[in-house]
């Protein structure tokens, strides 16, 4: 069950607390629960987990390849690891072993990638993952998460320590927009509707969510009625609530903080022109690199703000005649 | 020092090479050279230095081998196959369409493979995650590692060889099968003035260099790497591309090659001679 506040508010608590809290919460709950870390433990925010458990963590120092290797091969014992690192060194430098050791081999790791997209901010292009669940989308059998707000966090990362498989968690790591009253439940796999409309659906990830409800309370004002979509997990797509929103509204936009290139525009777009062709618009980086800069300065020129989502709207709606 | 059968050994190894070469005759081609120059260590893995329950693959007390360069697969499943781990008519099955057998590594595919690999550099990495694994779960089992000198090339390998020493994992025995060649010739000319030795050991390695075509210094070396307390060990095969297998040992390029029955029944009747004349597996190749 999914309960959106009635008034979204800044959060108190930063994304990497609630990772950090459930990844205790879980390590509490399931003995097999091991932790690794690449030289960046204050920057994902571990700190509490290492304190808790310094047993069961392992700081690997600067070697990405190496620790998602013996990553591998903790799960091959029965471990339940969990490796963290900059989304970008967490996944296209090291999607080879992510393929092979762990996924090919058909292992039971958790990848944790930190900052994608914007939400890197002054780390720059750099560091900005605006390539990474496209990059390992193309895994058989991957699933791919990417939390909304706090609460979502906490509800996914005890769905992800019980799930049998390679899962990668896209994580911002600072304070952004409280969503969800606690309690909210996010089953892996499964979209969660927010606004049920009539004209357009529109199909968002992460910081994108709290966007799109803007974007719909704007497209209200001109009369034009939204649905909104929070597509949690990128992998497995949501395919049964891609169509539904597409027959219920007849056009969709989707809004994801990544290239528009590989990750969830494009499932959405797979989804549609396979079974449900309507017209779709895409929000997203528009095939460039990252740039440095605050994350509103980089929403504005990489046009990801409410304003965008609402103009790509109109334009789907336009379409549909 | 642990007593082992070296007879037993040797005649391992020498089945192994045979059954190696007539798998990959059958299939017509494969990863002929690198699957010869391990097979002797694998004859003495194999041949009663692990601690394995071939009837029961899983046991969770057993020793581990990963087998990094993961294209000598077919040695290994060779070794597998004569200790029981599924019939010998399997062998036949290597490389065709739905086998049990691919050409690299499968845990998920073949019984007794500890480790997927095929990607060079990384078995390191989860050869390492196992060996720390079986600690974190108070088992005293040995994992072992086998490298190639060529995949000694790649990064991970050395990522690896750092953690590894930071973790003081004595348990965990790399085996480098020095055969001095890689894909395009001799390693020699890819990467000049190297010491493998000296690097292992510069990292923070017990190094050793023993004869990797005798089983019994292979034996002593694994018996000194168990001995080093608190540091992993390396052990550099001295071997040949090839060796043991005549007519790879002629060629220049045997990393991988098309075979058929009059080159296989040759090169086995030699190794059954070699074995029976005492000079197994060399005989007279020198390097």
């Amino acid at each position: 069950m999914v309960r959106l506040l009635k008034e979204f508010k800044q959060d108190t608590r930063e994304m990497r607390e609630a990772y950090c809290a459930a990844l205790i919460a879980a390590a509490e709950a399931d003995p097999r629960v091991f932790a690794l870390d690449c030289d960046l433990v204050s920057s994902v925010g571990t700190g509490a987990y290492v304190k808790r458990f310094p047993d069961r963590h392992l700081n690997c120092g600067i070697q990405e390849a190496n620790a998602c290797g013996v990553a591998a091969g903790l799960s091959n014992r029965g471990f339940v690891p969990f490796m963290h690192s900059f989304g970008v060194f967490a996944s296209r430098r090291i999607m080879d072993q992510i393929y092979i050791s762990c996924a090919y081999a058909g292992l039971n790791v958790k990848v944790v990638g930190a900052d994608p997209g914007v939400t890197a901010a002054v780390n720059g292009g750099t560091h900005m993952a605006l390539e990474d669940a496209g990059a390992l989308r193309v895994i058989p059998k991957m699933t791919i998460v990417e939390p909304s707000d706090s609460v979502m966090m906490e509800d996914l990362v005890k769905r992800l320590a019980k799930h049998e498989g390679v899962d990668y968690l896209r994580m911002a790591r600072k304070k952004g927009i409280r969503l969800y009253e606690e309690g909210s439940e996010f089953p892996l796999g499964k979209a969660a509707w927010l606004r049920e409309g009539t004209d357009v659906a529109i199909i968002a990830s992460g910081v994108m969510v709290y966007e799109a409800l803007r974007a719909a309370d704007m497209l209200a004002e001109e009369g034009i009625s939204a649905t909104v979509i929070d597509m949690y997990t990128i992998k497995p797509l949501d395919i049964e609530s891609v169509v539904r929103a597409a027959e219920t509204t007849g056009a969709v936009v989707a809004a994801e903080n990544h290239n528009v290139i590989g990750a969830l525009g494009s499932a959405v777009a797979e989804a549609l022109s396979e079974n449900c062709p309507v017209p779709l618009e895409r929000v997203g980086v528009m095939d460039r690199f990252g740039e440095v800069g605050p994350q509103e300065y980089l929403m504005d020129i990489f046009h990801l703000t409410a304003g965008d989502i609402v103009e790509k709207a109109k334009r789907a709606i336009e379409r549909k005649r | 020092m642990q007593q082992y059968d070296y007879d037993r050994m040797r005649r391992l190894s020498a089945d192994i090479r045979i059954e190696t070469i007539k798998a990959l005759t059958e299939a017509g081609y494969g990863h002929i050279g690198g699957s010869l120059s391990i097979a002797d260590a694998l004859g003495a893995l194999y041949g009663g230095v692990m601690n394995i329950r071939p009837e029961e693959p899983d046991w969770d007390e057993r020793d581990f081998l990963v087998m990094s360069k993961g294209h000598c697969g077919p040695a290994l499943y060779a070794a597998l196959a004569l200790r029981g781990y599924f019939p010998m008519e399997d062998m036949k099955q290597i490389n065709r369409g739905g086998t049990k057998l691919p050409s690299h590594c499968d845990r998920l595919k073949t019984r007794g493979i500890d480790m997927t690999t095929g990607s060079l550099g990384q078995g390191m990495s989860s050869a390492e995650g196992i060996a720390l694994a079986n600690r974190l779960k108070g088992l005293s089992s040995y994992t072992y590692c086998i490298l190639g000198d060529g995949e000694c090339q790649e990064g991970q390998v050395w990522e690896g060889a750092e953690l590894a020493v930071q973790l003081k994992l004595d348990r965990f025995i790399v085996l480098v099968d020095d055969n001095k060649k890689q894909l395009d010739g001799p390693v020699e000319n890819v990467r000049t003035g190297q010491d493998l030795k000296k690097k292992w050991e510069a990292f923070g390695f017990h190094a050793q260099r023993v004869a990797g075509y005798d089983v019994e210094a292979i034996c002593d070396g694994i018996e000194r790497a168990k001995e080093a307390a608190g540091v992993p060990s390396v052990i550099l095969l001295d071997t040949l591309k090839g060796l043991g297998g005549d007519f790879a040992e002629k060629v220049a390029f045997n990393h991988y090659m098309v075979m058929n029955w009059d080159m296989a029944n040759k090169a086995i009747a030699e190794i059954e001679r070699r074995l029976a004349e005492g000079t197994y597996p060399r005989g007279d190749v020198r390097w």
